[in-house]
């Protein structure tokens, strides 16, 4: 049989994953180890020439401060984000599960800011920041002081993405037949210990999906950010991805920049691995 | 009297009208930021300064002019243009790609090299774009100088989704497509090829879709690639040309306010149609992702 030959094989393969593979290869293989190669250079992107410097600019990386600073901003950013996200979508999906009318308008309407990119996004709540609020509650613009940017960094994060995880939880929800709670109900659970003891266990793989999905994306924001506080007032509500932007396009330090990114990367890699990790180790069928 | 389940009825009822009341106002606090966009599009910029709050301007009036203008200085149809162009040709080169990469790796389960470029594929989505983001640049920019071509936008964005939708359309085909059916196929005399195209498409429908809607949302509102890629300014996306007009005219709130509801539109027009599907391919999406 020709059919198994290695010619036959490749052939194939060419046919029909040849461009996949090229495209995959070209735009995330190939940058992700040509930007190893960038951090051990101190090329500013536009000379000839790329200076080997060893790992000079993952010391200066260590040494940077305001990246440290954007890092630390970063992980309170996305910790409360996370926390906050998962519980509004918890509630959401819940709401609208419970058989109401008008349900599906609602987890509809819920997930519209979804449908919306980052920077228009941001825009839209700088307006109500700066002027709607401002005139609604008499005061001055919360995205003019430290704590109010990162305040509303926070709040839009939540609206903007508790939409997309309540339809995670919504199929959780959906996943968890109603005759598991019932048979609970009957052995005398109130209807919230069925929640603490049996729902929530059961739907423990959408917990650990939202949570990792909310997580990896905090970390790496970048669009809202930009759009809604473009890291002011006084540079303090610079995110890690804003940072490293920066370093690299505007300072035009870009092996530094690439460096720092790759710290980036690896901090998040760590805590999205490690989250999937617990959250498995526990989980439970039913 | 009332029976224990009459009494049980009757507590879900009240129940059920809490929660709707709670849902409404939930609901309400989610669209005020676009409710605020809407009441203000149709003032001037004096009339939004004075009191954003107000339905009708209190000096102007009701107007539409903002529309136009913003129109005219964002280049709308242009960049409406540039998006849809952009989205459309990545979406339909993702379908394509992956479909038939996931195919091969699928069919060809114990060659070493198909499960080697699988694991490199599911591993490298983990990889965030700020990571390949400045090396893309200084190739493709600095030493191919592919920048700025509409093309170049379109196969970088499935080169990076490419990972995704493989991995969606390889769960699909392993799980709902038998084997023997392609075996049929080759009996009666169709081509590797034709027995894809003509046997095992039509039946990836439902992930089809998925994958379609999933990616068409992030091209459409992509913002960082696309900014790298393209800076003339005839090539801009909806995205970048919000972010360049909102540089330069921050001040004319009104114009902003049409600007970012023009950014919307489209998208919320589609939505109204298509919501269930999105609603459903995103669904799907995430779960199985």
């Amino acid at each position: 049989m020709k059919q198994n030959t290695l010619s036959y094989k490749i052939r194939q393969y060419l046919m029909f994953a040849g461009p996949g593979t090229v495209l995959f290869l070209a735009v995330v293989i190939v940058p992700f180890l040509y930007g190893l190669y960038l951090t051990l250079t101190s090329w500013d992107g536009v000379s000839a020439t790329k200076p080997f410097v060893g790992f000079e600019n993952f010391a200066a990386a260590f040494q940077d401060s305001a990246y440290w600073e954007a890092m630390g901003r970063t992980v309170i950013y996305s910790v409360f984000a996370v926390v906050l996200i998962n519980i509004v979508a918890f509630a959401l999906a819940y709401l609208v599960t419970q058989g109401i009318k008008g349900q599906n308008f609602f987890r509809a309407g819920f997930f519209v800011p979804n449908l919306i990119g980052g920077i228009v996004l941001g825009y839209v709540w700088k307006f109500v920041f700066n002027r709607a609020f401002v005139a609604l509650f008499s005061g001055t613009s919360l995205l003019s002081t430290t704590n109010g940017a990162m305040f509303c960094l926070i709040l839009v994060s939540v609206w903007q993405y508790a939409g997309y995880m309540m339809l995670i939880y919504v199929a959780g929800f959906m996943s968890v037949s109603g005759e598991v709670r019932e048979a609970a109900m009957i052995d005398g659970c109130t209807s919230g210990q069925a929640m603490m003891h049996v729902t929530i266990p059961l739907m423990r793989s959408s917990f650990v999906q939202c949570i990792f999905l909310s997580i990896t994306r905090c970390f790496v924001v970048y669009d809202v950010n930009l759009s809604l506080t473009k890291g002011e007032p006084f540079g303090s509500s610079v995110m890690a991805a804003m940072h490293v932007y920066n370093q690299a396009f505007t300072y035009k330090n870009y092996g530094l920049g690439q460096a720092e990114a790759l710290i980036l990367f690896v901090v998040c890699a760590i805590v999205g691995v490690t989250q999937v990790m617990l959250g498995k180790k526990g989980e439970v069928e039913a | 009297m009332m029976t224990e389940n009459e009494r049980a009825a009757r507590r879900k009822k009240i129940a059920h009208a809490l929660m709707w009341v709670l849902l409404l106002v939930l609901f309400i606090c989610f669209i005020f930021p676009f409710l605020m966009v809407i009441i203000n599009v149709f003032k001037d910029k004096s009339d939004i300064t004075r009191d954003p709050l107000s339905l009708i301007g209190a000096a102007k009036g009701f107007i539409l002019t903002n529309f136009p203008e913003a129109m005219k200085k964002m280049n709308f149809w242009t960049v409406f243009g540039n998006s849809l162009i952009v989205t459309v040709c990545a979406t339909v080169l993702t379908i394509v790609v992956s479909s038939m990469t996931a195919f091969v790796i699928v069919r060809n389960g114990k060659w070493k090299f198909c499960t080697l470029m699988f694991s490199l594929m599911i591993a490298s989505m983990v990889i965030p774009f700020q990571v390949l983001m400045v090396p893309l640049v200084s190739v493709y920019g600095g030493t191919l100088g592919v920048l700025n071509h509409r093309i170049t936008l379109i196969l970088m964005h499935v080169g990076f989704s490419v990972s995704m939708a493989m991995f969606m359309f390889h769960g699909a085909i392993k799980t709902n497509i038998p084997l023997e059916l392609e075996e049929a196929a080759t009996i009666d005399g169709c081509s590797r090829w034709q027995t894809f195209w003509k046997v095992v498409f039509p039946l990836l429908k439902p992930t089809v879709a998925t994958v379609a809607i999933i990616n068409a949302m992030a091209y459409w509102n992509d913002y960082l690639l696309p900014s790298l890629v393209l800076t003339k300014k005839d090539l801009y996306t909806i995205p970048i040309a919000t972010q360049a007009f909102y540089g330069t005219y921050s001040t004319d709130i009104g114009l902003v306010m049409a600007a970012l509801l023009l950014a919307m539109l489209p998208i919320l027009i589609l939505y109204v149609f298509l919501q269930r599907y999105i609603v459903q391919g995103v669904t799907a999406g995430a779960v199985k992702g």
